[in-house]
């Protein structure tokens, strides 16, 4: 009997860890954040932000460039998730959040105070694929993008996927699409793109970070879709420029709505980003997916750091708003090694006046 | 603690309350012995810890479920739909994935554990059995991302190439073998739970054979039985702590995460071919939970969570009715 016991013992901890994971998500920053008065003891403020997991590696590396020459503050990053992130910059269990899509109308509604989306880095969204025999970049129609997503092109030699792929010999062979399995930022971004080039994915799946995927197999992360990309031929997927570019997979040229093929090179990345500065609102919550422009990588979005424009600790805002003051400046060296791409001039300058507007106590941040 | 002096009054008053109605010592041990007693008290702490904490996490489950229960009802448990944009939730896809990916491990495995465990025991000599339990222990304990990782990069391209296209060829009439062959499948998924279970119920089962009587062995042989006859009497006489061990084993497949969601494709649709990408529901909470915004949302991945701690709760019930089926009217038989 004994083994039964084991097995429910098993079963218990699993559940146990579950439970704990839940509870851990509402409240695990809750002890290192303490009361403002213990943070500024030591002389030194303490920062606490948590979120997004895309921009994480090129955060843990700021952070540690930063304190190199800024050692009165001492600053932490957690990779949670962009809705992780969201939440506790919202019930203000951390000091600063981060997302890879803009808060929406209800969730600026559900946070105390006014909050500022800051614009670090741009991320884009490559189609990678495995067809051996095949050594040239393949090129990509929106529409066929889609409707192979759609499940309505099956074949690799669809005469569509030819028109665009002159001299390129394309197996007869089914497309397996493969797809993130994990809620995410990149698919989030990948179907927003979708959404505004087909009406019928819009009306059918729809826009977010877990769609029903009407074809393929899902991958959990970008290592897992990578994986199975690898290693079954004639597959199909998605993953982050900077993943692809970091172990060399095979990117896909995608036509713009200029009519141009872009390939998914920083510069066009930030390129697509600043074609979209006409259109993008005050607040900086923008899609650029589908930017204008003639070089426009379109399958492209910002990652934000989220600020409350009002902060209640001076000392705490201040350190916060210098290091992204320099994250948006002297970070950006750091973005390019790692294949972030940097924002635009333009964009810079908007940031710019976002962080000045930061306020505590009446009085801005910056001097 | 006997003390024999008659300076003292009686002997209870090493103990003070002996006299009292009511003994805390006595209600705890027989002997009224205080260490005994104190001993006693923290088992019984233990035990009904662990009940506390099942129970805890049952009304913990329900309670943050039930806006899904109350918006689906029933109909969550036969709903194929998984559509969180929509806010539309079903359980089926991952019921169905969870229980046939399990289904398929133990057809492999237990076969191939039994074997092993046989071989050990009764064939191996020494020398190679030794060796060769330690590999098999050595085994139940490497983590499953490294199974996962293996999974992708041998197991899916080898199952894709070499195991796939002749089941196709010879069985593709049945529905359960058609479809296009992409490597990650139901079936890879299953093969995978089988791997990594079979050193678990082959150590176990082991175990079982290693405890049954050398009379009993010595008894068929003396009876003119030969080695595959008493064989039989040996694994007959293990009836019980086998069936354990293969629920321990099934246990495992349930519960597995990790490996599982690198194989199985992720695709929340019931399929009848084996070699369609499927969803188990530890799959579904470790990819979806992290990001999942929305309080419906979060209350359907919950009672997912609900639905595969009773799964677990009726294969244990199942497996103590079989165990005790196998049992009854004998007794003296090896349990692990």
């Amino acid at each position: 009997m004994s083994l039964l016991y084991q097995v429910t013992l098993r079963v218990a901890v699993a559940l146990l860890a579950l439970s704990s994971l839940v509870a851990a998500s509402a409240c695990s920053p809750d002890g290192r954040n303490g009361g403002p008065a213990a943070n500024n003891a030591g002389g030194a403020v303490r920062l606490q932000g948590a979120g997004a997991s895309f921009p994480n590696p090129l955060y843990q590396k700021w952070l540690s460039e930063y304190k190199k020459t800024n050692t009165g503050a001492s600053i932490d990053y957690q990779s949670t998730g962009s809705g992780a992130g969201i939440k506790q910059f919202t019930e203000r269990t951390i000091d600063f959040g981060a997302t890879d899509k803009p808060m929406n109308e209800e969730e600026l509604k559900k946070a105390p105070g006014e909050v500022f989306h800051i614009p670090t880095v741009l991320g884009a969204v490559v189609l990678t694929y495995n067809l051996t025999g095949v050594n040239q970049s393949l090129r990509f129609s929106p529409d066929v993008i889609a409707d192979i997503f759609l499940g309505k092109i099956k074949k690799w030699d669809d005469a569509r996927i030819k028109a665009d792929n002159p001299g390129v010999a394309l197996p007869a062979a089914d497309i397996a699409v493969v797809h993130r399995s994990d809620s995410s930022g990149t698919s989030a971004v990948f179907t927003d793109y979708l959404s505004k080039i087909s009406p019928e994915w819009k009306e059918k799946v729809g826009t977010g970070g877990s769609p029903a995927w009407p074809v393929g197999q899902g991958g959990k992360g970008n290592e897992g879709v990578s994986g199975m990309i690898k290693q079954q031929p004639n597959t199909l997927g998605y993953v982050e420029l900077a993943y692809a570019k970091q172990i060399n997979l095979p990117v896909a040229l995608i036509k713009n709505s200029s009519g141009n093929f872009a390939e998914p090179t920083l510069d066009n990345v930030t390129a697509a980003a600043a074609d979209a500065l006409a259109a993008t609102p005050e607040d900086l919550r923008v899609s650029i997916t589908n930017a204008p422009g003639a070089n426009a990588y379109p399958i492209a979005s910002y990652t934000y750091v989220l600020v409350y424009k009002d902060q209640s600790d001076a000392a705490k805002g201040k350190a916060l708003v210098d290091f992204l003051w320099w994250g948006i400046h002297d970070g950006t060296q750091f973005a390019k090694d790692m294949q972030y791409a940097p924002l635009p001039a333009d964009m810079i300058k908007r940031v710019e006046a976002k962080l000045n507007a930061v306020i505590s106590g009446g009085k801005t941040l910056r001097s | 603690m006997s003390n024999p002096q008659p300076a003292l009054p009686t002997p209870a008053s090493a103990y003070g309350a002996r006299a009292r109605v009511w003994d805390w010592r006595r209600a705890l041990s027989p002997t009224g012995d205080l260490g005994d007693a104190v001993f006693r008290g923290a088992l019984f702490l233990c035990a009904l810890l662990l009940l506390l904490i099942v129970a805890a996490m049952i009304a913990a489950m329900a309670s943050m479920s039930t806006l899904s229960m109350r918006e689906f009802g029933w109909g969550f448990l036969t709903s194929s739909q998984w559509n969180p944009l929509a806010n539309k939730f079903g359980a089926w896809p991952f019921i169905y994935g969870t229980v046939m990916s399990s289904i398929i491990a133990l057809l492999i495995s237990v076969p191939l554990s039994l074997g092993v465990a046989v071989f050990l025991v009764e064939q191996a000599p020494a020398r190679v059995a030794r060796p060769l339990t330690f590999l098999v222990e050595l085994l139940a304990a490497i983590p499953s991302v490294v199974y996962g990782l293996w999974g992708i990069f041998v197991l899916a391209p080898f199952l894709r190439v070499h195991v796939m296209p002749p089941l196709q060829n010879w069985f593709g009439f049945l529905p359960l073998f058609q479809g296009s062959i992409t490597g990650i499948s139901l079936l890879t998924g299953g093969v995978i739970l089988a791997i990594m279970i079979t050193p678990i119920i082959s150590a176990v089962v082991r175990d079982v054979l290693a405890a049954v009587p050398v009379s009993q062995r010595e008894a068929a042989l003396a009876l003119g039985a030969t080695r595959w006859e008493t064989t039989r009497v040996v694994l007959a006489n293990g009836g019980p702590g086998i069936a354990g061990a293969i629920i321990l084993g099934l246990g495992r497949a349930v519960g597995e995460t990790m490996a599982v969601t690198m194989l199985i494709g992720n695709r929340p649709e019931v399929s009848a071919s084996l070699f369609a990408p499927s969803y188990t529901i530890a799959s579904v909470l470790a990819n979806e939970f992290r990001e999942a915004t929305g309080d419906l949302y979060v209350s359907a991945l919950v009672q997912l969570g609900l639905i595969l701690f009773f799964v677990t709760f009726v294969i244990n019930g199942a497996a103590r009715l079989l165990v005790w089926s196998v049992t009854r009217g004998t007794s003296g038989t090896a349990r692990a």
